[in-house]
């Protein structure tokens, strides 16, 4: 009885605190200070590597963790400039690399390629197949040839060029970076994208920037269509000279110059702010 | 024979059209005024948008400027234009040496950073740990967006790169190899 008594009147989550402890302006705090602990330029835990000191394997033998184990071992050596001969297409190279490295790929590259790196310049010699540089941090990863479907999926910051084609749905969940297409991309480019930049120099497929919420995207060539919530921008003079610099670095032009080139922003009727009914949301579109 | 019943049901159609017409207007009427009503507060928002001139607005003020922030007493979007692309010709010194040791050309990722505000401080987002750093406060602004992101650029790297970093002190504890 006395058990129920304290059933009825004392939860067990009261005693985690969860119902005495205000959510709002909870917070972690973390001290430091720029004078002690700010010269560095790159992560504590990072290998010390310099760029003029190379090194090459051939990865014809090696499958991809023995690939990747591999490069690991040679920045932990210090080698700052990498070049891996036949990479044959393995999948999943040249993953979690989060730090600087000169890193060369001579051949092409399998599915989900360079994903999640943090700071290596990467240049790809070949192809690449789906979802190359996934949640890419930072850095700069050249394509010289093709790419697959979700090219720059979720990418986060970085420049990530490819010099040819690539596939559907490219810079899907885009929260950041450039992505920067020297051909054609597929349907549904800019899929879900929240930030960053994306200029395809050819033409774009069907349903460009669909339910795009914020960032932009710059197209040289045609637009099969737009997505809901896609509309048209005008391009300003800071957009032609981001560009200019940009697309230079490269080598890369757009079909009809830089000044025609189309821009491509959220219409920002996707923002879920508003008490729009999903039936009235439908109509607004 | 088929010819002809087809233009009869187009004939029967087109009899049923006006009716039919009506009925629809007179369903979708709320639903337009809905339409418009929303049409009104994405107008009134973008115009609170372009009036933000005064840099220090979310220093000064919550940033509840429509009708519809008031009501839910938060401010909708985001507190800085994160489409804004940086002015090289601003670049501090840290800031060239920061991207010439990684051997980049430009600033890369942190073309994405911008000075943000939260609680009503100058505070830049941390992506590493999902959460806002605030500015020191000795820390003078300056007067130009453009500016203040460098700033903020160069503090979140230092942030960023520093032991004291949770990220680097988490990874002490967990990791793996």
């Amino acid at each position: 009885m006395a058990k129920l008594e304290r059933a009825k009147s004392e939860h067990p989550s009261h005693a985690m605190g969860w119902h005495v402890q205000p959510l709002k302006g909870r917070s972690i705090q973390a001290f430091f200070s720029i004078e002690d602990d700010g010269e560095n330029f790159t992560y504590p835990d990072a290998f010390d590597v310099d760029f003029n000191k190379r090194a090459e394997f051939d990865a014809r033998a090696l499958d991809g963790p023995a690939i990747n184990r591999k490069i690991r071992q040679l920045m932990s050596e210090g080698y700052g400039w990498i070049v891996v001969r036949n990479p044959l297409a393995k999948h999943s190279l040249g993953v979690g690399i989060l730090q600087k490295l000169k890193l060369d790929f001579d051949g092409s590259l399998g599915y989900f390629g360079v994903g999640l790196i943090d700071g290596p310049n990467v240049r790809i010699k070949g192809r690449v197949g789906w979802s190359c540089a996934e949640n890419m941090m930072s850095g700069v990863v050249v394509i010289e040839k093709n790419a697959g479907s979700t090219f720059g999926a979720a990418i986060r910051g970085g420049d990530l060029v490819c010099k040819g084609d690539v596939g559907a749905r490219t810079g899907i969940d885009q929260k950041g970076g450039s992505i920067l297409i020297g051909g054609r991309t597929g349907a549904f480019s800019g899929f879900m994208m929240q930030r960053g930049r994306m200029v395809v120099c050819g033409d774009a497929g069907k349903n460009l920037g669909d339910s795009m919420y914020d960032g932009t995207i710059f197209v040289g060539g045609a637009i099969q269509s737009l997505g809901v919530d896609a509309i048209e921008a005008e391009l300003t003079a800071l957009d032609v000279a981001w560009l200019t610099r940009k697309l230079g670095m490269y080598g890369l032009e757009p079909k009809n110059g830089i000044r025609n080139m189309t821009k491509i922003v959220a219409g920002k009727q996707l923002w879920s702010y508003d008490n729009l009914e999903p039936a009235e949301k439908k109509l607004v579109l | 024979m088929a010819t002809k019943s087809k233009a009869g049901a187009k004939a029967r159609a087109k009899a049923k059209a006006p009716a039919r017409g009506k009925a629809a207007a007179a369903k979708k009427a709320p639903v337009r005024a809905a339409v418009k009503a929303a049409k009104g507060r994405k107008k009134e928002m973008i115009s609170a948008g372009k009036t933000t001139v005064d840099i220090d607005h979310f220093l000064k003020t919550k940033g509840l400027d429509t009708e519809r922030e008031k009501i839910i007493g938060q401010h909708i979007g985001y507190r800085y234009d994160v489409n804004l692309l940086p002015d090289y010709d601003r670049l501090t010194p840290f800031l060239r040496t920061y991207i010439e040791t990684m051997g980049w050309d430009d600033l890369n990722w942190l073309e994405d950073v911008h000075l943000g505000y939260e609680d009503g401080r100058p505070a830049i987002f941390d992506r590493n740990i999902n959460g806002w750093v605030s500015m020191p406060k000795g820390i003078k602004l300056p007067d130009n967006q453009q500016d203040r992101d460098m700033l903020a650029r160069e503090l979140l790297i230092k942030f960023q790169m520093s032991q004291k970093h949770p990220l680097y002190q988490l990874k002490q504890i967990y990791k793996k190899f």
